[in-house]
């Protein structure tokens, strides 16, 4: 029985790997920072960042997820999935830096779908980006619930 | 910063994070989360809030940045988690006022959680509120808990 409605039967293990590569510039970084208030040094000043062992200006810890969720947009967009974006709410998230995205990072998110749950008249699905680097060395790991809302219980 | 120096259950501090209509706006831009239940009251009602409410993300970015100043290098960050319990209700401004002022306060403390010498990480465990509509304080945040390298 599929998880809700609407969603794809095969959903789960589904994999979106075709996400064009995200480039990190510095005046993003910087944005990022100043919409997270985030003042550390080293996301705004070049001589910080390095002065601390990094080569370039430091993205703030949950910066991935503009990497990842730009990379969901596959998956949101899917019409085969069957996702209704209007009706997710992100329930938890989850960060793991294999190393911290810098200024001028070329980064590749290929997006997995790990689970999907009833849950009442909705479902839950676990999705996993794997971020990696323009030698393909891993990043980041962002790892989101998303809860859909089921349609007719309210 | 020295692991031996550090405590389970030592504090790492408290901090109040306004959070106005205005960071809203950047937080969205910055992001890209353009959803308009993060800054039109219209849509937002529509949809069953109380209200524009904060994005899940802000919150959870702007909670962390207690660690990062804490430890002294946002690089030192290795992993960081949380649940999104309950929405951030961001009311707009009084009467004429600024969409940079009125808003909300999200308040959120640490504490050493747990430490691995052998790894050379602590966890800090966040306690992460903010009043709901009826001005009472919730739980906004759970399970945020952040691994810093020393």
């Amino acid at each position: 029985m599929p998880a809700s409605p609407s969603l794809a039967e095969d959903l789960a293990g589904r994999v979106y790997a075709d996400a064009p590569v995200y480039s990190v510039s510095r005046e993003k970084i910087r944005e990022f920072a100043r919409a997270v208030k985030a003042q550390a040094p080293a996301h705004h000043d070049v001589d910080a960042a390095r002065a601390l062992g990094h080569a370039d200006l430091v993205a703030p810890p949950t910066f991935a997820i503009v990497v990842a969720q730009a990379a969901d947009a596959q998956l949101i967009q899917d019409p085969t999935a069957g996702i209704d974006f209007s009706r997710v709410v992100h329930a938890d998230q989850r960060f793991t830096h294999h190393r911290p995205i810098v200024a001028g990072d070329e980064l590749s998110a290929t997006v997995h779908v790990d689970a999907v749950r009833s849950l009442g008249a909705g479902a839950m699905i676990t999705t996993r980006e794997e971020i990696a680097d323009a030698a393909g060395e891993p990043v980041a790991t962002a790892v989101s619930s998303l809860l859909v809302r089921g349609g007719e219980e309210e | 910063m020295n692991l031996a120096e550090l405590e389970k259950g030592q504090s790492i501090g408290t901090r109040e994070i306004p959070v106005t209509r205005a960071d809203l706006v950047r937080y969205a831009g910055a992001s890209g989360d353009l959803n308009p239940i993060h800054w039109n009251e219209r849509f937002a009602r529509a949809v069953g809030l109380p209200g524009v409410i904060a994005h899940g993300m802000f919150t959870m970015g702007a909670a962390v940045q207690l660690v990062v100043d804490w430890a002294g290098d946002p690089g030192a960050i290795l992993d960081y988690q949380t649940r999104f319990t309950k929405p951030v209700p961001v009311p707009d401004a009084e009467g004429a006022g600024s969409p940079e002022t009125g808003g909300s306060v999200v308040t959120v403390s640490g504490k050493i959680a747990a430490l691995d010498a052998e790894a050379s990480t602590v966890r800090v465990d966040l306690a992460v509120t903010a009043p709901d509509e009826a001005g009472k304080d919730q739980k906004v945040l759970v399970k945020a808990q952040a691994v810093v390298r020393l």
